[in-house]
């Protein structure tokens, strides 16, 4: 079985289907993407993967447990962190106190510490800024700060929601240079983007998503490739 | 020197509402509701104390009877009432709300009738110094209320869990990414809220000893004005807003011309103040988030 696998996911929105029987999986040391436009379903899956939306129906295992059922504070400890769409860092709080939260279910406080200095090797901006308010921080140093949370828990398995959205282009480098750094030191990732022309560029595999269905799969390289992903997803 | 102790008196009795508005305001800011029965548990402390003081004659220990006592209530009520409406329309659980308050009031006049009893908590010595004189139970309630606000200061900013309340009091979702179990947190904040009412049952206790079943209900509405005044949601806010209040309150009984209209006064400021800043003082816009 593959490290994430899912099965017949179905989710509804009242009457509406928002995702209808979609399965896919994810291997260890992997980046996956989920590619798709506005509404395609992208987010709804990522929310019902953490038990955040009630599910219809389908299963859900990962690292060889079902996690179906399992509440969203249950998976950190187990090692799946996600990243939500919109960053929903804490505004209010200050820049490390967000950090801290990141390695909330961690114990100890050694290598809570370590972890930190990494994050903070890996942005110096966000050592400077530890003290500041996280809502005062710029939107990409946001993005940064709400990944480097995520990574505070350290987990197997990073789930990135729209990473890039809303983004400067610097920043959108920035964040996409992280991700595939991430997993070179073994985090595997499942990316949600709608910036299909970058996540494909990074990703071992993806899957595109039409209107709550998985309608086409392959590796990143030939669906950049493929001329209907290039017309409806890259802009021509 | 009769203002300054009009002043001390306003500081106290401010200091009550603060121990109240402080329980109402954090069940609102985690839970996401407006806890209506929170007055009521003041109520069910103060007979917790008539109870144990008569069983043990000691004050002190009636007290710690009834923390201990309005904490297991506070959280049975969370867990029977409110958390099977979690996630429903808030209208449902203000009214449920509304219903457990009725309920423990009924309750407290079926166990010990609806005439007001004595209470007898005990006499503190008044204090002298520099020509005021102040009664005992205000210098008591004062230094009650200002260790509470400076511990539960001191959790909220400096422990991983008092984190852990804001983070879901900002973001339930988010912080339920982090790891964070939030049926955890909001039954902690309803044990700080309990146990707060329990201690502002005492020290009202002090100041009138007499209880019935509506007790909790005036200190309650006073103390929920002024977390709206200090902005619902936001613990600093609660406690300006019940300082604020406790004085305004004193002040106004002083003037015996006014004295009369101190409720509508109290109540005016708060229309006054939602006129003019509807989030209140300290609160803070949220923005809606789809």
């Amino acid at each position: 079985m593959a490290f994430l696998q899912v099965d017949h996911l179905k989710v509804n929105y009242g009457l509406i289907q928002a995702i209808k029987d979609v399965s896919f999986s994810v291997e260890q040391g992997e980046i996956v993407s989920l590619i798709g436009a506005n509404g395609a379903g992208k987010t709804t899956i990522m929310h019902a993967l953490c038990n955040l939306i009630p599910k219809q129906s389908g299963q859900i295992c990962f690292d060889g447990q079902d996690i179906t059922s399992l509440a969203a504070h249950k998976l950190v400890p187990m090692g799946i962190a996600q990243v939500p769409e919109g960053r929903r860092i804490f505004q209010e709080l200050t820049v490390v106190e967000n950090l801290q939260l990141g390695g909330y279910t961690r114990r100890d406080k050694k290598e809570i510490a370590e972890t930190l200095d990494s994050v903070y090797q890996r942005f110096p901006i966000l050592k400077q800024r530890a003290k500041q308010v996280a809502g005062t921080l710029s939107g990409g140093e946001q993005q940064m700060l709400a990944m480097s949370r995520a990574l505070m828990s350290h987990p197997k398995l990073l789930l990135l929601d729209e990473p890039s959205m809303g983004l400067s282009p610097l920043y959108v480098s920035t964040i996409f240079d992280m991700i595939h750094q991430v997993n070179q030191e073994g985090t595997t990732i499942l990316l949600v983007e709608q910036n299909a022309k970058k996540a494909l560029a990074i990703s071992n595999r993806a899957y595109v998503l039409e209107v709550g269905r998985i309608v086409k799969t392959g590796t990143g390289k030939d669906l950049l490739a493929d001329d209907s992903i290039r017309q409806a997803y890259l802009g021509g | 020197m009769e203002l300054i102790t009009t002043l001390i008196n306003g500081l106290s009795l401010g200091g009550i509402y603060a121990m109240i508005a402080l329980g109402y305001t954090m069940v609102y800011g985690i839970a996401k509701m407006l806890n209506f029965a929170h007055g009521d548990i003041i109520m069910v402390g103060g007979y917790t104390i008539l109870v144990f003081l008569n069983l043990t004659g000691s004050p002190i220990l009636a007290t710690c009877f009834a923390i201990a006592f309005c904490v297991m209530l506070g959280v049975l009520v969370e867990k029977l009432a409110y958390k099977p409406l979690r996630g429903s329309s808030p209208l449902a659980v203000l009214i449920t709300a509304i219903g457990v308050s009725y309920l423990l009031q009924s309750l407290a006049q079926i166990l010990f009738g609806s005439a007001s009893k004595m209470v007898n908590v005990g006499y503190l010595d008044s204090l002298s110094f520099g020509g005021i004189t102040v009664q005992g139970y205000t210098v008591f309630t004062l230094a009650c209320s200002i260790v509470v606000m400076i511990c539960l200061t001191l959790f909220i900013k400096c422990t991983r869990l008092g984190k852990a309340m804001l983070a879901v009091s900002e973001d339930r979702g988010a912080a339920q990414l982090m790891g964070v179990n939030v049926n955890r947190i909001i039954t902690i904040t309803f044990v700080i809220g309990s146990a707060l009412a329990a201690l502002a049952g005492l020290c009202t206790l002090m100041k009138a000893p007499t209880i019935s079943s509506t007790f909790g209900s005036m200190p309650g509405i006073k103390a929920f004005t002024a977390a709206v005044i200090g902005g619902i949601g936001s613990i600093p806010g609660a406690m300006l807003g019940g300082i604020l209040l406790g004085v305004v309150e004193s002040i106004c009984n002083r003037v015996s011309s006014i004295a009369p209209y101190t409720d509508a006064i109290e109540f005016g400021i708060l229309i006054v103040i939602l006129l003019i800043r509807p989030t209140g003082f300290l609160g803070k816009k949220r923005r809606e988030k789809v």
